[in-house]
């Protein structure tokens, strides 16, 4: 964070959002404007750029406190719908995973399985308001002695549900395909052999982390919209690493940054949050983001100002190299060639389909605008992530 | 010319008749089979395309349901439910007919029935479970 330069401060800017006239854009609407003003009008210019995505992230669970039971018990086990959640935390807590499926499923045994029903579907049902069955058992202590409980409740009667991603909105992804001769059924979506289409799961120049590649300002305690409601980062993702493969405008070809996220399940809005059955695969849960970006100096006007045109990402065999753990990227792709819908593997043109959705990613970013519009304010982050130098010239 | 997507579902009694044949013969309607499966002892089930004047092809249906075939017209049978649908695309590559396209101005995942064949591929592709209906798998 010592190499960061503000020339615009955070308090410059919330005073501008208090005001009224703060000037805020999404991601999408940026680039444009870069190219017309140039970086330096544009940092005079704008103030926010806000993001967005929205696409299935298997890292993410929910914290949830039943609320105490007369007589009380020590729930160690504890199911919703069918679908068991850790209940090893204290006595009325659990924490229920995206990709835990119901007790019963028949998982792949039946290839591809279907796997209707699992974690990410619970966290969609609470959020939606539906009512969900929970079953706990405890073994009885002489503080806790009841031992079965079932009732049907919604999200109303619990005391907690706390939305807690460790691993969220992966700052760049795999676009996936498949060498193998048969078709594969996988997290990357059903991929045809001979390297017949791609899939790929990044909402590109709109994705947050994306605008800010090397984390100025976001980090611990940065406000996001987490699922419709307001919720903040709480440290930076599990695999987080900013030690990647970067472009000379500074941002990740591959993998990189992670951030783990909080918020109040009570307060999201089932258009932002979707249990996911990926065939073959799992259950997961498809998440919304959205982070507005501070334009503090020239260099983040510049990397918001990147569209898919400047962004990269791996072309990665599924159908071998992925699951050994083995070879090399085939090659690379940019997110402006994915959107065309085709893309050049290996000599050939093949379709390229997306698995995150752009709309609901633009919505994000449109609604966060809003929000800003309306007060809500930025902040700088507590505790930064771990980082590297930005060495690329802002052109 | 008129065209039509059907689904043809024969039970064990008729699965090993011919019929379809009768199509062209009798009717003049050009058939073309896009897809097809034998579900041994229990049904045979055919998509096949119709084309023809509107009412050749209305009256090969009947004779179809007269034999004891049960016909649907896929136009009425995959269903995308716009509530669940979030336009992620996931569908897009699987579908072979292009009836699942994406506009790519918004991104938006555009749904075709006209075209689409029931092969019931995007219902396997479908993270939400947003496209339903009968398609050449018996559920």
């Amino acid at each position: 964070m010592n190499t960061l330069e503000i020339k615009k401060s955070y308090e410059e800017i919330n005073g501008r959002i208090k005001k009224g006239d703060a000037v805020i854009v999404t991601a999408e609407e940026m680039p444009s404007i870069v190219t017309d003003l140039g970086v330096k009008k544009a940092f005079q210019k704008v103030d926010v750029v806000t993001t967005g995505t929205f696409g299935t992230m298997c890292s993410s669970g929910s914290f949830i406190n039943i609320g105490h039971t007369k007589p009380r018990m020590k729930a160690s086990r504890v199911w919703l719908n069918g679908v068991e959640a850790y209940g090893g935390v204290a006595a009325v807590d659990c924490y229920i995973g995206a990709t835990q499926v119901q007790d019963d499923d028949p998982l792949n045994k039946v290839y591809p399985g279907r796997f209707l029903y699992g974690g990410g579907h619970v966290i969609e049902d609470l959020v939606a308001g539906r009512e969900v069955r929970l079953q706990a058992k405890g073994y009885g202590t002489d503080c806790y002695p009841l031992r079965e409980y079932d009732r049907v409740i919604t999200i109303a009667d619990l005391k907690n549900a706390i939305l807690f991603n460790p691993r969220n909105s992966y700052q760049n992804y795999n676009c996936a395909v498949n060498g193998s001769k048969k078709t594969i059924y996988t997290y990357m979506g059903i991929l045809k052999p001979d390297i017949a289409n791609a899939t790929y799961s990044s909402a590109g120049q709109l994705s947050p982390l994306f605008n800010d590649p090397f984390f100025w300002t976001i980090g611990c305690g940065t406000k996001i919209f987490l699922a419709g409601a307001a919720g903040a980062v709480a440290w930076h993702g599990t695999q987080h690493n900013p030690h990647v493969q970067r472009g000379e405008n500074g941002i990740p070809r591959e993998g990189g940054g992670t951030i783990a996220v909080v918020g109040d399940m009570k307060e999201m809005d089932p258009a932002f949050i979707r249990g996911a059955s990926i065939t073959g695969y799992g259950c997961s849960l498809m998440v919304g983001i959205g982070i507005p970006i501070p334009i503090l100096n020239e260099e983040l006007a510049y990397f918001t100002g990147q569209s898919d045109s400047d962004i990269f990402c791996q072309v990665i065999d599924y159908g071998k190299d992925y699951p050994t753990g083995e070879g090399e990227p085939l090659c690379e792709t940019s997110y402006a060639e994915l959107k065309s819908g085709f893309i050049e593997v290996a000599g050939g043109r093949i379709p390229a389909s997306p698995l995150s959705s752009y709309p609901v990613a633009r919505k994000i970013a449109l609604t966060l605008k809003e929000w800003i519009r309306q007060g809500f304010t930025l902040g700088a982050p507590q505790v930064p992530m771990p980082t590297e130098d930005f060495r690329g010239t802002v052109r | 010319m008129y065209s039509i997507n059907v689904l043809c579902i024969f039970d064990k009694s008729i699965m090993y008749k011919p019929i379809i044949y009768r199509l062209a013969k009798d009717f003049d309607v050009l058939f073309n089979v896009l897809e097809a499966k034998i579900f041994p002892k229990l049904e045979g089930r055919i998509i096949l395309e119709l084309r023809g004047e509107r009412e050749a092809v209305d009256r090969s249906i009947r004779y179809l349901e007269e034999e004891g075939v049960r016909v649907e017209v896929l136009a009425d049978k995959i269903r995308r439910d716009e509530e669940r649908c979030v336009h992620c695309g996931a569908c897009t590559t699987v579908c072979r007919v292009d009836a699942l396209t994406i506009e790519r101005a918004t991104m938006e995942v555009k749904f075709h029935p006209d075209r689409c064949v029931a092969c019931g591929l995007c219902k396997l592709a479908c993270p939400v479970k947003a496209m339903s209906g009968n398609s050449i798998d018996i559920e």
